[in-house]
């Protein structure tokens, strides 16, 4: 199945693997091919490259999409019969907004923005593009202006953080955690001195009182958000479940994203996530006629010298081994996954991260299954 | 100052590149000059015990420091752990200690503070670097080897003690955050590798982790591993000689011509490395063809490492 028909119909498209096998590309490539097909789409990029996002006109100042202009695109063979809009997540920036936009008025905003605590969570934590990568996601659906999302997310090493991360954060919102720090006898008025139970007396001498104060602060000021961000996780649970939404699963064939992709592909499948397909980035191609390096390097040596004519069958040899290699990778994935047709996208000869890669990858994203064939068979060595 | 002789280095670097490889290959080459060596994963990560045993042993191991190899050990951190360690190590009695790690109020607090996991790791990571180790009955190390998560992350570990002693200003966590600070700040104690393979993306990360260890922590990069460098195999007439080949859509030849494509790309990306850096040294590894890469596979790698450090 080519991945126009695996997207049919679907109005978020999520990009999920392992950080390093071609995600940004990847999501890059599909919102162009569904933009090709005469949809609105937009795609968000986490971290593109300096020269793909050029070559997008992405702002980094932005935070919102931008149309692309379809003549940077019209030059390399592709017409843009719909609407490609890109951006680039400002994680930070996200996170403020939404805090504005939750909070109830100006005076909780600010109490929120201006806390250490906070400042500390919203930029460097682990978690913290993924929850705003979400809070982009929700937001854009909501407003309606795209019949499809594609979304790239974080360069994570571990790509299921990606589906725990909002949760982590939106079920402390909710839980019991933050109750506790609300309550009229909870940790924060503990703090304040009349705490008598043997924890917060440990707590204080373990973590030092001006820690825990802060803390409190910062858990009372996102109290009034509370209401908010509930609203807000149930509607984030609805879209990651909804069957317009697919969960694309990228990988390379090497080993460690490989086993990322299995663990992931179950995880989507334990939460109840749609899953759309993998997609295998890099891969080198066997040829079902490998020729033996030996004969090679004999047929080659009248013509390039027998030391060049060495060079270019160990060349082959090693790509041999690649090839077999990879070729077991993909039989492991299709084990293991149960998904027996991946894309397959065969390792290119230049660097992906500029248009030409961009297009070079949509071409065998959206071949037919006959000309994918074709594409692969002509780059297997 | 060599980098083998500070007692912790972090290796660090973009997601996929090879990360745990050079960090395990390091272990090797470290244990091999007859240092007491620990790689230390973080996130119950055991990427480097799998590949130096061949054991997939899942999170039965995690947080116990075994020997993998000869004078090689491996712990796998887990903050949780670590939280406990702590509790045991600070509080008077085991009872309190035991009745706060299993405290449902103190763990909501730890798994709901922002960078506490974090700081929770890297202070098991100071921790075993420490001539006299805290925890009852350990030995110390020589060195300390970090498989640090991917850049961002990365660096936000290693701040996590800055930040920390910055928001609580007194207080055991402020005065321990400010301890263990000093030791990842100090370039003469902690030492930093990143690694990194010769494309576009990897390359604009290493210039971009360097940038942000200088200005936030005022630390250096000692060492760049470019990893996964292909053979510069055809330069000047072999290239001529290939495009000009009478039959240029054989496979041979293509492979030939790809993989030559390929290597001088990466030569261009490793000569902008090396202006962009400087006087930071930048060693290559080559690309390994071996089918699985396990201690065999990785003993090369040691070995260029060691002859270069």
């Amino acid at each position: 199945m080519s991945i126009a028909d695996r997207l049919e119909g679907k109005r978020v498209v999520i990009c999920a693997g392992s950080g390093g096998v071609g995600k940004t590309t990847t999501s890059a490539a599909i919102a162009l091919g569904l933009a090709a097909q005469g949809l609105r789409v937009a795609v968000v990029t986490i971290d593109p490259a300096r020269r793909l996002a050029d070559a997008l006109g992405l702002d980094e100042l932005g935070n919102e999409p931008r149309q692309v202009d379809p003549a940077r695109l019209s030059g390399h063979g592709l017409e843009l019969t719909g609407e490609l809009w890109a951006m680039q997540l400002d994680a930070k920036r996200t996170f403020d907004e939404l805090i504005a936009r939750l909070a109830p008025d100006d005076q909780s905003r600010d109490e929120v923005l201006g806390n250490r605590i906070y400042q500390e969570l919203s930029s460097a934590v682990a978690g913290s593009q993924e929850f705003t990568a979400i809070a982009k996601l929700y937001e854009l659906d909501r407003s309606g202006d795209y019949d499809t999302i594609v979304l790239d997310t974080p360069p994570s090493r571990n790509a299921l953080d990606f589906l725990e991360a909002p949760d982590r954060l939106t079920g402390f919102f909710e839980g019991r955690a933050l109750r506790m720090f609300l309550a009229p006898t909870g940790i924060a008025a503990k703090v304040m001195g009349a705490g008598t139970g043997v924890v917060f007396s440990v707590l204080k001498r373990v973590t030092g009182v001006d820690l825990l104060s802060d803390l409190s602060v910062f858990f009372r000021s996102l109290g009034g958000l509370v209401e908010g961000f509930r609203e807000r996780a149930a509607g984030v649970k609805a879209i990651l479940e909804d069957p317009a939404t697919t969960f694309l699963v990228v990988t390379s064939p090497e080993r460690e994203p490989v086993a990322e992709a299995v663990y992931f592909r179950g995880k989507l499948r334990d939460a109840g996530m749609p899953f759309g397909g993998l997609v295998v980035n890099r891969v080198h191609v066997r040829a079902p006629d490998e020729e033996d390096p030996d004969d090679v390097r004999a047929a080659l040596t009248e013509e390039l010298g027998a030391p060049l004519a060495g060079k270019v069958a160990t060349t082959l040899r090693e790509q041999q081994i690649l090839a077999a290699r990879d070729e077991a990778a993909l039989v492991r994935l299709a084990e293991e996954t149960g998904e027996t047709d991946p894309i397959v996208i065969p390792q290119l000869d230049g660097d992906v991260h500029d248009v030409d890669g961009l297009v070079a990858i949509h071409r065998h994203l959206f071949a037919s299954g006959e000309e994918r064939d074709a594409l692969l068979a002509a780059a297997a060595f | 100052m060599s980098l083998l002789t500070k007692p912790l280095v972090v290796v660090t670097g973009k997601g996929g590149v090879g990360k745990s490889t050079v960090a395990a290959a390091l272990g090797l080459a470290a244990a091999a000059r007859g240092l007491r060596t620990i790689v230390a994963e973080v996130a119950a990560r055991d990427d480097v015990s799998r590949t130096l045993t061949g054991e997939d042993d899942g999170d039965a191991e995690v947080f116990r420091e075994r020997e993998v190899a000869g004078g090689l050990h491996h712990i796998s951190i887990d903050p949780q752990a670590a939280m406990r360690e702590y509790l045991f190590d600070q509080l008077p009695s085991r009872s309190v200690a035991g009745m706060m790690s299993s405290s449902s109020t103190f763990g909501l607090l730890v798994a709901a503070t922002p960078g506490l996991r974090e700081l929770l790791t890297i202070g098991k990571v100071w921790e075993l670097a420490q001539p006299g180790r805290r925890t009852p009955g350990a030995d110390p190390y020589d060195l300390v080897i970090l498989d640090a998560p991917a850049t961002g992350h990365g660096v936000a570990i290693l701040e996590a003690p800055v930040t920390f002693s910055g928001a609580a200003r007194v207080g055991p966590i402020a005065r321990q955050g400010r301890t263990i600070a000093e030791m990842l700040g100090d370039p003469t104690r902690t030492g930093v590798v990143a690694v990194t393979t010769a494309e576009e993306m990897p390359v604009n990360e290493t210039l971009g982790l360097r940038d942000a260890l200088r200005d936030r922590m005022g630390l250096p990069v000692d060492l760049v591993v470019a990893n996964r460098v292909l053979p510069d195999r055809f330069r000047g007439a072999d290239a001529a000689a290939l495009r000009d080949a009478a039959d240029p859509s054989s496979r041979a030849i293509r492979a030939a011509l790809a993989v030559s494509a390929r290597a001088r790309a990466q030569r261009a990306q490793v000569a902008r490395l090396r202006r962009a850096l400087g006087d930071v040294p930048v060693r290559t590894l080559p690309f390994s063809y071996a089918p699985v890469l396990d201690t065999d596979a990785l003993a090369p790698l040691a070995h260029r490492l060691g002859a270069i450090l």
